[in-house]
């Protein structure tokens, strides 16, 4: 969300900000009348959009929270539960694994690729111009343009048994740690993660690539004039400069994280036993399988709080000194 | 100057090896595709005699006409109608500031981290009692309102940027708000809403969660859903499902390599903003 919220003015009633407007304040007020005359065509403008986000996002969600309070087969009588389903949520051994899955992939779908993408992006932060340049970016973003499926059947091959991980592994001498890597216990959740990790590293690279192009040359030249060495550098300069570029990158893949299905449904369909299930994937089973709206719904609702309560500290202390 | 040779060197290095980790696996899946039907494939391995005729009979198996089609209309229906409404709501919040707007826009900000799983339940029964499951419609209305926070959002900020002066320039001349819109704004907000067609574009074509809930003919589902099918039905004949899975990854690839420079700019934008 919003390292743009920043720089959107917030002033109310159209008045743009700018520098001279104390000196001439009639235009200003002029402005407001006439705009409060088109108070009523302005909301004609934004009805719309507000229609189809109150049908098919306030009133599901709204629905959600309702049906997390009841137990329900989907067809039949539904059933006042009060807090039942929220205190199977959090005591059922099966359900906290499955919201531990989630947490462990923050792991992989975030810090690894912010912390591979601030090592690259800083050794290539003078080579994303002429043709190299971008030849690297088109190639980097290919993981994020196509499906996720696709990705997750691409991965499933490359890791399976005959694939070709464990060709190379055979190949260097490593036969003996060749696996079916996600039908493995030990291997499955972290496999699921190397996949996510693939798809958001270019996203991440290039982000904090641009970041890093906005950083005052002057900073790198005094750092060196002091006699930091690269890791000096990077620590002193690069990584406080690109706090909003790290925020988002942040937010952007534990939101991917926490949300995770197509992957996991494709490569791993949770299994084996309970190692892969994620939270998304166990909402979709227990509302339409097992027909447990009430606690699918509860389960819902957990996630959608897990993803604030994950995103808003990374806002707070990300934005903090820009505004 | 030596120093810093050493460095660009170092940094080509790894870019070159972050590159190739990055295409293996199209590579690899290149490889099964191309080896004989009925074997099984180990490993990457260039085939002897490739077998581009598996690409043929995957077209055909997968049904790769009519998933184009589908595919196709579910844009059309979402896509279009979510920019103008956002574009819309974002003149309507970030120019006019309507009485009540900021209201509206924390209501939207709240459903800018939902994820799609949190309201998938209800929109299934919503779109039973509706009468649409099955139909692309039970894509295409749910997607419009889910896009509603990013593409509202997006929008405002493009439209709180605009001078005011400019609007009152063209309220002088005596125009309608509605022709205000359409004459001036939307002109100057041409890159602005290009950037949401291509994310808007790329995020439906993708869309697999409801794809699988909602629709239970693939044949009416979104790419990425048709895929989930094919898998699911193909699993085990690893050569056609890469030849498939590579056929229906191919049309984002060329839609991305003809407008990569808008691409990458708007997913960059899109993340800073989104």
């Amino acid at each position: 969300m919003t390292s743009a919220l920043g720089s959107v003015p917030t002033g109310q009633g159209g008045t743009a900000p700018s520098p001279d407007r104390p000196t001439r304040p009639s235009p200003a007020r002029a402005h407001r009348r006439r705009w409060a005359r088109a108070g009523g065509t302005g909301w004609l403008f934004v009805l719309p959009a507000v229609l189809m986000y109150a049908v098919f996002v306030l009133r599901p969600l709204a629905l959600t929270i309702q049906y997390s309070f009841y137990n329900w087969n989907g067809i039949g009588v539904a059933r006042w539960a009060g807090l039942d389903n929220y205190l199977t949520v959090f005591t059922d051994s099966d359900l906290l694994k499955i919201i531990g899955n989630a947490l462990v992939l923050i792991v992989f779908f975030s810090f690894v690729p912010v912390a591979l993408g601030l090592l690259v992006a800083s050794l290539v932060r003078r080579i994303t111009t002429g043709v190299f340049g971008t030849v690297v970016r088109t190639v980097l973003f290919l993981p994020q343009v196509i499906p996720l499926v696709a990705a997750g059947i691409a991965w499933s091959w490359l890791l399976s048994s005959n694939g070709l991980v464990n060709q190379v592994l055979r190949a260097v001498g490593l036969g003996g740690v060749a696996r079916a890597w996600l039908g493995d216990f030990d291997t499955a959740l972290p496999a699921v993660g190397v996949i996510g990790a693939w798809v958001l590293l270019g996203l991440c690279t290039i982000l904090l690539v641009t970041g890093m192009s906005k950083i005052d040359p002057a900073l790198y030249e005094a750092a060196r004039l002091d006699g930091a060495g690269p890791v000096r550098e990077f620590f002193a300069v690069t990584l406080p400069s690109l706090r909003q570029e790290i925020g988002v990158c942040l937010t952007v893949t534990i939101i991917a994280a926490l949300a995770s299905f197509d992957i996991v449904y494709i490569s791993t369909s949770g299994g084996p036993g309970l190692q892969t299930t994620v939270p998304g994937l166990e909402i979709y089973r227990l509302a339409f399988s097992q027909r447990q709206v009430g606690l699918a719904s509860a389960l819902a609702v957990v996630l959608m709080l897990l993803v604030v309560l994950c995103v808003l500290p990374i806002q707070r202390l990300t934005r903090g000194d820009k505004s | 100057m030596n120093l810093s040779r050493r460095e660009n060197l170092t940094g080509r290095v790894f870019l070159l090896v972050l590159v190739v980790v990055t295409l293996l696996p199209f590579v690899s899946m290149l490889s099964a595709a191309l080896q004989p039907r009925g074997t099984v494939p180990s490993g990457l391995a260039w085939p002897s005699d490739p077998q581009w005729g598996n690409f043929a009979d995957a077209f055909t198996v997968a049904n790769m006409g009519a998933l184009l089609r589908s595919s196709l209309l579910i844009v059309a229906g979402v896509v279009p109608v979510s920019v103008l409404i956002a574009t819309m709501a974002g003149f309507g919040l970030g120019q006019l500031r309507v009485p009540g707007g900021r209201i509206v826009f924390a209501l939207l900000l709240l459903g800018l981290t939902l994820p799609f799983e949190a309201v998938v339940t209800p929109l299934y029964y919503q779109m039973q009692d509706l009468g649409l499951l099955n139909t692309r419609w039970a894509i295409i209305l749910p997607l419009i309102g889910l896009y509603m926070p990013f593409a509202v959002f997006w929008m405002r900020a493009h439209f709180s940027n605009v001078p005011v002066e400019l609007s009152e320039a063209a309220r002088v001349d005596g125009s309608s708000t509605w022709q205000l819109f359409w004459r001036v704004q939307v002109p100057l907000a041409r890159p602005a809403i290009a950037s949401l067609t291509i994310l808007m574009f790329l995020w439906t074509w993708n869309q697999f969660l409801l794809a699988i809930v909602l629709v239970d003919d693939p044949a009416k589902r979104t790419m990425a859903g048709a895929l989930g099918a094919f898998q699911g039905q193909w699993g085990t004949d690893l050569v056609l499902l890469c030849a498939g899975s590579l056929l229906i990854l191919t049309p984002t690839l060329i839609v991305f390599l003809i407008f990569q420079r808008q691409f990458i700019k708007a997913l960059i934008q899109g993340s800073l903003k989104g």
